[in-house]
């Protein structure tokens, strides 16, 4: 056995340990999780379909997830309970039926597991997402208006046309959101990690 | 010159100049192409960071949103600048250090080629709403095809030259090649199987792809990176390596150990408390291969310093050590919870993985191609002060990048830790640190457009010629190294 043979059959099983540990017997322990079905019938968590599928699309085309995590800390582990942003930590669980997982790494804005709780206003998720200044001054997430469409208010003013604060009305024109915007926001409104689940006590 | 200069530096200047003649279209395609990245790549991080203060900042148009233009900087950078520069790196010391010729020239020049149109199209895929939002991955499934095909020609011609090696000795650079042309593929294939295939679920996808992304540096650039300084030190030193058996040491360690640390990427999780600590443990335990490494080639440096000033190599992979040391150690210690619960989440982690690949990585690279690019044309680079230039900027460039970013992330997360303090204060607090990162892009980009001229020079051959091909001024023949 020359030293090339123990390199190749070193540097293979190093890297084939590791795949084990850290994705295989993961995979075993976890990949087998199910749904949770209430007493009524109703189950936790369901997949995105629809509207809230293709939201999800847009989700990842414009890259929200490089400034938004989906994650709840567990007590006592930073204060994503005390700053609102869930009622328990993110288990494996919550997070079966996405993929690819959008759990994040950066929070240059706050954490959008529980989003779903915290802000239910579609006028307000349509506003932040046209101009975020509009909602919150100093913000720096960008603004999204290309999923927005500028219509001439002598045209019509359409029954879904933003109501916008005083100041923040864009002269002549109403601005409607376009299908994919209305998808983010449904997206968005589906994102509510407050059920409970066995695997963290009450 | 030293008296190291060896008596039969004749013939040995015969096979050198033959090897790297074998070596010039295809590591020169790699070169240039990598350059390319390295542009193009800057130019999307500075709008990047500079939307990040200033979120107005050409935000009319979809596909210059930052969440594009951010995936976009990193997947040129990894798979364009970083992966390029490597391969003509790697492919030029395996046949050094081998002592053949380089074979399956024209498939390689052939799959450079792909490459390019490999990382333009998955660019151009990002840009356009199809990018996949897994992070390092974000080229869509199919493009990963094209990728693992190309490499099968890498592997081979490196695996073709070491079997066919006219030295026994094998050198501490070769283990480290060895290993990074089997690791990458084989992470690379298993990552996009189970991620963009679907094999994996859930959160098991979210292990995958940090096993994967922490191991591209760990498995792959640092590899590299560390051959080329292993190579390049004594050569340029004109002394061998300080001890074999602690470069013994720290390969196998790092072999050993670099693997498991991917997951301290999700320290506070959804995943299994085992699995989070396997990753804390295989993190500090990297303590032990960046030690042997970082003494290895301190003391191989000692009482050399003076020759920082003249070698432009020298002053590039010395920085780049040395940066792999602190990048190292820093990578310890924020696996652990108590720093993690601060740091994770922040602008922090960007400076420590700028740190990695732009720090050690790319300044290494730098080093390679300052030393490679000159025996591949016969020409001497083109002007000192442009390397000054390059130097500096660079340097200073990464300075401030990973002090502003480090501070004002351990601020940030300090803040975000505190309930009292409002969201948007958080945000107001980083203001100034995201526009010193700005500034500092600018100095990197200077830097970049500097070498980016020195290298189309040297290989439009306008550069002096060199009085003897195979040698520089400061460089000796034997050493350690072939
Ligand atoms: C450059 C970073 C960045 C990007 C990219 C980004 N955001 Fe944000 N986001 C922020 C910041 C900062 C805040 C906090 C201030 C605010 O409300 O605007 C925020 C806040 C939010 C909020 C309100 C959270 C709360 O707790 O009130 C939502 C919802 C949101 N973003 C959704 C999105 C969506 C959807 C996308 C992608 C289309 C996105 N963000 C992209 C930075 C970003």
């Amino acid at each position: 056995m020359n030293r090339a043979v123990f390199l190749y059959v070193g540097v293979l099983l190093t890297v084939l340990l590791s795949f084990t540990g850290l994705v295989s017997i993961p995979e075993k322990q976890l990949g087998g999780l199910q749904p949770l079905v209430d007493a009524d019938g109703t189950q936790y968590p369901v997949p995105p379909t629809g509207m809230v599928a293709e939201g999800r699309g847009v989700y990842i085309a414009d890259g929200c997830i490089y400034c938004h995590s989906q994650q709840v800390r567990p007590e006592g582990f930073g204060d994503d309970i005390e700053r609102g942003w869930g009622t328990r930590r993110t288990v494996a669980r919550d997070h079966i039926y996405d993929s690819p997982p959008l759990l994040g790494t950066m929070r240059t804005g706050p954490d959008l597991a529980n989003i779903a709780v915290r802000q239910p206003s579609e006028n307000w998720h349509l506003l932040h997402l046209y101009n975020p200044r509009i909602t919150s001054p100093g913000s720096n997430m960008p603004a999204f208006p290309f999923l927005f469409r500028k219509v001439p208010v002598e045209v019509q003013v359409p029954h879904d046309a933003l109501s916008f604060p005083p100041g923040w009305e864009v002269p002549g024109y109403s601005v409607v959101p376009s299908r994919r915007a209305k998808a983010l926001v449904a997206y968005l409104k589906s994102l509510d990690h407050s059920h409970p689940v066995p695997e963290v006590p009450q | 010159m030293n008296a190291a200069t060896s008596s039969d530096a004749a013939p040995a200047a015969a096979w050198r100049a033959e090897v790297d003649a074998s070596c010039a279209y295809p590591v020169v395609a790699f070169f240039v192409s990598a350059v390319f990245w390295l542009l193009f790549g800057t130019v999307l991080a500075l709008l990047a960071s500079i939307k990040m203060h200033t979120p107005g900042f050409l935000s009319g148009a979809e596909w210059l949103t930052f969440g594009r233009v951010r995936p976009v900087h990193l997947n040129t950078m990894i798979y364009g600048w970083g992966s390029m520069a490597g391969v003509g790196t790697l492919l030029w010391l395996q046949a050094r250090l081998s002592r053949v010729r380089l074979p399956l020239q024209l498939p390689l020049v052939v799959g450079c080629a792909l490459w390019d149109l490999g990382v333009a199209g998955g660019s151009i895929a990002i840009l356009t709403g199809h990018g996949t939002s897994v992070e390092w991955l974000e080229f869509p499934y199919g493009w990963s095809f094209l990728f693992a095909g190309i490499f099968v020609v890498v592997m081979a011609a490196s695996l073709m030259m070491f079997s066919a090696r006219r030295v026994g000795h094998v050198y501490v650079s070769q283990w480290y090649l060895f290993g990074a042309v089997l690791w990458f593929p084989f992470l690379y294939v298993m990552a996009n199987a189970l991620i963009h295939g679907a094999l994996a679920r859930g959160v098991v996808q979210a292990a995958t792809n940090w096993w994967f992304a922490h191991n591209v540096l760990g498995l792959w650039f640092t590899p590299i990176g560390l051959a080329t300084v292993y190579y390049l030190l004594p050569k340029v030193l004109g002394r061998p390596i300080h001890s074999y058996y602690l470069s013994l040491l720290g390969f196998w360690t790092l072999a050993l150990f670099y693997n498991w640390a991917g997951t301290h990427h999700l320290v506070g999780g959804p995943l299994p408390a085992w699995l989070i600590t396997v990753g804390i443990v295989g993190s500090v335990m990297m303590f032990i291969p960046v030690t042997t490494v970082a003494v290895n080639h301190h003391m191989t440096m000692k009482g050399h310093f003076a020759l920082l000033k003249v070698s432009p190599t020298l002053r590039f992979i010395v920085l780049g050590a040395m940066s792999y040391t602190v990048v190292s150690f820093q990578g310890s210690l924020q696996s652990l919870r108590t720093v993690n619960e601060v740091t994770h989440f922040t602008h922090y982690t960007i400076a420590h993985a700028h740190l990695g690949v732009y720090g050690f990585f790319t300044m290494v690279m730098f080093g390679a191609i300052y030393y490679i690019a000159p025996r591949l044309t016969g020409r001497e680079w083109s002007s000192p002060r442009l390397i000054k230039i390059h130097f500096w900027g660079t340097a200073l460039g990464m300075a401030v990048y990973w002090i502003g970013l480090t501070w004002g992330g351990i601020l940030q997360g300090l803040a975000m830790d505190n309930p009292d303090v409002a969201f948007l204060d958080v945000v107001r607090h980083t203001m100034p640190y995201l526009w010193s990162r700005t500034f500092a892009g600018v100095l990197m980009a200077v830097g970049h457009v500097a070498f980016a001229i020195l290298v189309w020079r040297m290989f439009t051959l306008k550069g002096r010629r060199l009085p003897e091909p195979a040698s520089a001024p400061v460089v000796a023949m034997a050493g350690g190294a072939q």
